[in-house]
Formats: C-alpha cells, sequence, structure tokens
C-alpha cells in the first residue's frame, strides 16, 4: 500500500507541474503579450517596454517559467489582477472556502442520494421504478445546470418564496451557514448532474456485482436475498463509487462555476467568469491553476480513501 | 461526463470486435479477426438491426431529423427578421405568442421561432463540428501514442492526465478570455477541450490491435506505419470512436449553452440557445415564459436523443454478439 500511495503522490505532483506549465504558457499565449492585457489597447511602446522590464518579461521563457515557479513556492504568488488592483492570491483566498463548502456539501448530499436511488434501482430491477429513475437521470444529465438553477430560483424563490434569491453571504466556515435556506438551492443544482451520473453507477456497479462469482457462491450457502444484495454486492459495489468521486471532481468544479454563477455565490467560479467578462486574463488563470490543484488533491484523497478501504490494495502488494 | 466512462474499454474485453464467446445458453461463437476493411454486408445489416430494434434510438434519430431539418430548412418557409436589430427593436418587445408570432418575441423584439432557428444552427454547427475536430485529433493523437509505445507513449498520455485534470469549463473560459469568441474560435476552444477522451480511449484500443496476428502479417508483408495504423488498427478501432463522437456532439452542444451561459457564446448579432436561453432568463422573472422554455427544452431534446443514439450505438457495434 506504501508503494502505491508514493507512485500516486509523484503522479499527482507531476499532474500539477504538468498544470503550471499550462497555466504559465496560456499567458504567454495572450496576443500582443501580457503587457497588452495589462495596459490595454491604447498602450505606448514605451510603456510597454517599461512593463516587460519590470516583470521580467523580457527575459528568456525558460527563465521566466523558472521565475514562476519560484513565485508560485516561495509565497503564493498567482500573478496580480490589474483590473481588480488587487492581487490574485488575494482575490482567491477570500473565495476559495466558499467554493470548497460548496462543492463539499453538494458531494456528500449527492452521494447521499444517489447510492440508495441506484440500489434502489437494482432491486427493483426492469420495473417501472427503475425505468422512470433512468429516465430522470437522463433529463438531468441532457439539462444545462443553469437551466435548472434558473427553474428552481423562478419557481421556488419567486413564486413560492420558500428559499431566499440571494446567496449566502458570509466568507468564512463559521458565518456561512448563518441562513442554511440560502444554501439548498445551490446545493441541489450542483448535486442534481452528480445524483444523476452516481446513481447510474452505482446500479451498474452492483448490478455487475450480481453477476460475480463470490455472489453465486453466497447465494449458493443459501444466504437471503437482502443479505446478497447488502452484505455481498453492496459492500463491492460501494468502493468503486470512491474512485468516481475522484474522478468526477474536474466535472464538479464546472458544475460549481455554473452554480454560483447562476447563484451570484462568490466563489471562484464566479470570480472566473467575472474576469472573463473583464479581459482580467491574470485572474482567470489564477482561478483556474489553484482549482485545479484542488481537483487533483482531491482525486489523490479519494484514491488514498480506496486504498484504505479495499483490502486488495490494502493489504495487497505495492503494485 | 458520465456517458463516456461507460465507453472506456477498463472493464470489458479490449478487441471490440474478434473474441470468441461463449454465449448465456452455452454456444461458442467465435468471430472472425478484423482484416482490412469489414466489407461484409450481413455484419452491417446486423448492427442496423439491432439499432432499429432499439426504440429510443430511432426516436433520437426523428428528433434530431426533425431539428436539423426545422434550423436550416425551416427559414426558408417561416420568413423572420434575425440580423437588422434596429428593425427588431422597432417591433414588439416580449410579444406574447400570437398567430404572426407562434412563439411570441424576445426582449430585443426578435421572432422566437426564428431565432431557434437561427440559434439552432449555430448550436447544431458547433455541435457537430466541435465533435469531428475533437474525433480526428484525438483519434490520430491516441492511434500514435499507443502504436509508437514507450516513452513518447507515457509522455503523450501524460499531456492528456494534465489536461483533463483541469476542469473542463475553467479551461474554455480561459481560451475564450485569452481569444476572443468567434463561431469558428468556439468549435476549435471546444474541440481543445474534448479530444482528451478518444484519445486515451483509442491509444488503449490500439494497444490492444496492435500485438494481434493481423497487424505482424501487415508488418511482415512490408506494410508502413501508416498504412497499419490507418488501414488496420483505426478501422478496427471503429466501433468506440464513432459511440464516442456521437455523446461528444451532445456534450459540445451543452458546453456551447454554458459559454452562452457565461455570456461567451455565439457574439451578437448572431445567438444559439444557450445564449438565448440564459438572455431570456430576467424575462422570464417577468412572466415572459416562452423567453426560456422553448430553448432550453431544444437543448434538453437534441442532448437526449444524441445520448439515446449513442447508447445504442454501443449496444450495436460493440456488445451485439452477447445477444444473439
Amino acid at each position: 500500500m506504501i508503494g502505491f500511495l508514493i507512485r500516486r503522490v509523484i503522479q499527482s505532483i507531476i499532474v500539477i507541474l504538468g498544470v503550471v506549465f499550462i497555466v504559465f504558457l496560456l499567458g504567454k499565449l495572450i496576443p500582443g503579450g501580457e503587457a497588452a492585457a495589462a495596459l490595454g489597447p491604447r498602450r505606448s511602446p514605451a510603456a510597454v517596454a517599461h512593463f516587460n522590464l519590470v516583470n521580467g518579461l523580457d527575459l528568456p521563457i525558460y527563465d521566466q517559467f523558472w521565475r514562476y515557479i519560484w513565485g508560485l513556492v516561495s509565497n503564493l504568488n498567482l500573478g496580480y489582477s490589474f483590473k481588480n488592483n488587487e492581487g490574485v492570491k488575494e482575490l482567491i483566498s477570500q473565495r476559495l472556502p466558499k467554493t470548497l463548502t460548496l462543492v463539499g456539501v453538494s458531494t456528500v448530499v449527492a452521494l447521499i442520494v444517489a447510492i440508495p436511488l441506484g440500489i434502489l434501482q437494482v432491486v427493483r430491477r426492469y420495473s417501472v421504478v427503475d425505468y422512470s429513475l433512468t429516465t430522470a437521470s437522463f433529463l438531468f444529465y441532457a439539462m444545462p445546470p443553469f437551466f435548472l438553477g434558473f427553474l428552481l430560483i423562478l419557481y421556488f424563490s419567486f413564486d413560492a418564496h420558500l428559499f431566499p434569491v440571494s446567496p449566502p453571504i458570509g466568507s468564512t466556515g463559521t458565518t456561512i451557514f448563518t441562513d442554511p435556506r440560502a444554501f439548498v438551492l445551490p446545493v441541489i443544482t450542483l448535486s442534481a448532474i452528480t445524483i444523476a451520473s452516481f446513481s447510474r453507477y452505482m446500479r451498474s456497479s452492483m448490478m455487475d456485482a450480481l453477476t460475480q462469482d463470490y455472489v453465486r457462491t453466497a447465494r449458493a450457502k443459501g444466504a437471503s436475498n437482502n443479505r446478497v444484495l447488502y452484505g455481498h454486492a453492496l459492500r463491492n459495489a460501494l468502493i468503486p463509487i470512491l474512485t468516481l468521486i475522484g474522478l468526477s471532481l474536474p466535472a464538479i468544479a464546472s458544475g460549481a462555476l455554473i452554480t454560483e454563477t447562476v447563484f451570484n455565490y462568490s466563489g471562484m467560479g464566479l470570480l472566473t467568469v467575472t474576469a472573463a467578462i473583464n479581459d482580467d486574463v491574470p485572474t482567470v488563470l489564477g482561478a483556474t491553476l489553484v482549482i485545479t490543484i484542488f481537483t487533483v488533491a482531491g482525486s489523490l484523497l479519494a484514491d488514498v480513501l480506496y486504498a484504505i478501504a479495499d483490502p486488495r490494495i490494502r493489504l495487497g502488494g505495492s503494485t | 461526463m458520465t456517458t463516456h466512462d461507460e465507453i472506456t474499454p477498463a472493464t470489458g474485453p479490449d478487441g471490440p470486435l474478434d473474441e470468441t464467446l461463449i454465449l448465456p445458453t452455452g454456444q461458442v461463437v467465435t468471430v472472425p479477426e478484423g482484416g482490412e476493411s469489414s466489407s461484409a454486408g450481413g455484419m452491417g445489416r446486423q448492427i442496423l438491426q439491432v439499432f432499429v430494434e432499439n426504440r429510443l434510438a430511432v426516436i433520437g434519430l426523428f428528433v434530431i431529423v426533425f431539428f436539423i431539418l426545422f434550423c436550416f430548412v425551416g427559414p426558408a418557409f417561416y420568413h423572420t427578421n434575425q440580423t437588422n436589430a434596429e428593425a427588431a427593436l422597432n417591433a414588439t418587445q416580449n410579444g406574447r405568442p400570437s398567430g404572426s408570432h407562434l412563439l411570441g418575441t424576445d426582449n430585443t423584439g426578435f421572432d422566437l421561432v426564428g431565432r431557434l432557428m437561427f440559434g439552432g444552427q449555430a448550436s447544431l454547427i458547433v455541435g457537430f463540428a466541435s465533435a469531428a475536430v475533437a474525433t480526428v485529433i484525438g483519434v490520430i493523437y491516441g492511434a500514435v501514442a499507443g502504436y509508437v509505445g514507450g516513452w513518447v507513449d507515457a509522455l503523450m498520455m501524460r499531456i492528456v492526465d494534465v489536461l483533463l485534470s483541469v476542469p473542463v469549463l475553467f479551461l474554455l473560459i480561459a481560451l475564450v478570455t485569452i481569444y476572443h469568441a468567434s463561431e469558428l474560435l468556439i468549435i476549435l476552444v471546444i474541440a481543445f477541450v474534448s479530444w482528451l477522451v478518444p484519445a486515451r480511449l483509442v491509444r488503449g484500443e490500439t494497444l490492444s490491435l496492435r500485438v494481434r496476428e493481423y497487424v505482424q502479417a501487415v508488418r511482415v508483408m512490408g506494410g508502413s506505419n501508416t498504412r497499419i495504423v490507418g488501414r488496420h488498427i483505426v478501422p478496427n478501432a471503429i466501433g468506440t470512436i464513432v459511440v464516442f463522437a456521437t455523446f461528444q456532439v451532445a456534450d459540445s452542444i451543452l458546453l456551447l449553452a454554458a459559454l452562452g451561459f457565461i455570456g461567451q457564446g455565439i457574439p451578437a448579432p448572431g445567438t444559439d440557445w444557450g445564449t438565448m436561453l440564459s438572455d431570456g432568463v430576467q424575462s422570464a422573472a417577468l412572466g415572459y415564459w416562452w423567453e426560456i422554455y422553448p430553448a432550453g427544452l431544444c437543448i434538453v431534446l437534441v442532448v437526449i436523443a444524441f445520448n439515446f443514439i449513442g447508447d445504442a450505438l454501443r449496444d450495436a457495434l460493440e456488445v451485439r454478439l452477447q445477444r444473439r
């Protein structure tokens, strides 16, 4: 298991280095260079030269990359937002906890809903319940998440006044939950797609487990149907869900971007969208980098949990 | 991304077409290995039969044909102004559905049925074109990586890992912020974030196909690498490729809708279904329901239709032998 973990950590570090390189490269690809992005369309050549000199942009590209990485590692320097006149790090630090809360809560809710749904579909397989849940998951998968968000606001906030229209305002871990009702609709929106995919996966994973030899053995030994379902099939089907969460994190982060924008919830996604509208490339790139690092770390965590949960890895060799 | 996970050849047999299968009835069926091309009419007919038997797929196909006709042929019969913003502003804004405007008008005075056709053209073109570009890039990349193998393969696949770990909408937004949006650019940018999955799939197929006897036979006979990859490996992975491409059209349409929502969709005076939907939001809050539901319904129907077809193709091309 130690070998597995070490390999997995190294792999994650390589991926993060690759992402850093890509984000760095994207910054260089701005037509006209970073000076153009910072100084605007009416820049003078002298101002551009001065900007490049001050920011080390006249150095060779490998040198710039080295300085970029060094800045990141030594004091988390993510660049400077000229549009906001503030460091990207400062912009992000207020918003990151809000996004992490939204993503965390939604993923937990999605699991709590999706796993029983998937089990229900297996217990009642090929019945009306099964087919209608499959249809529903198709529908949620096909529905743009922002459309779902609008409909929820329209019916539950404007018409029924069940939930406030305004998003949670607090930005620290404790103040964010002062009005939990404000959280309900964003969480529903973000978890809807995840529920659709998780429950479909849960269903196929359990159906697959039911065809395995150990299930036949259990049945042959006279285990009851419930014991086969919950004791054997479910336990084996639950472990891969951990991997699925890890694999789904980038998609959930994308979903969070949309959800935050719909509900005006000031997290990383809304920051990115606003920055994109304002042509604020450094903020977009910085937010992309940070959110990706967190997704990679989240996937790593999911894999570590997988290794702990699955005795074949926990007790097995270092493969 | 859910639908794609299911076509990852991780758990199933790697070679899609040439396996010895034991049917549930106990029969053993040996399928001949694929040669240069599968021109056998029987197989094609069998695939078609499985596809047609799947009612959902046939419905999906009808939905898509309907929308293609509606968006591209419709404007020839239903004449509306969709380009002159000034003339539109002089017309009724937020008009209720009526005899002259079947679905009413939007907040800038454009007729909404015409707008759906006009925006649908962009959504469908972007969907098809970006899926095609992504598939071509992914197939070439994956086939080269899998065929060459060694450190080239390792390096090429690490690049895919890195790009796949970036949440797709963030990457998409970064790209459209750097290069300002036009229809062609949106196609390329969506393709750029979508070629990774087919690259992985095709690379996996290639790894298993390149050690087959018929590939070795071609090599012994002096066939070039290009010929082996182009005429023998890629055609034998065509099932996976076609299934991916079908799902990708749906995903591309959703990605374009997301871009439209954050205001980076097809730039004005053009439009797309996602942009229409998000433009209609303020109006919908005021009770002008016709400004969001038709556009939303178009997206949902087309995306579901492509998913139905993709599912049916997956059954028809990959696991059809288990049924017979």
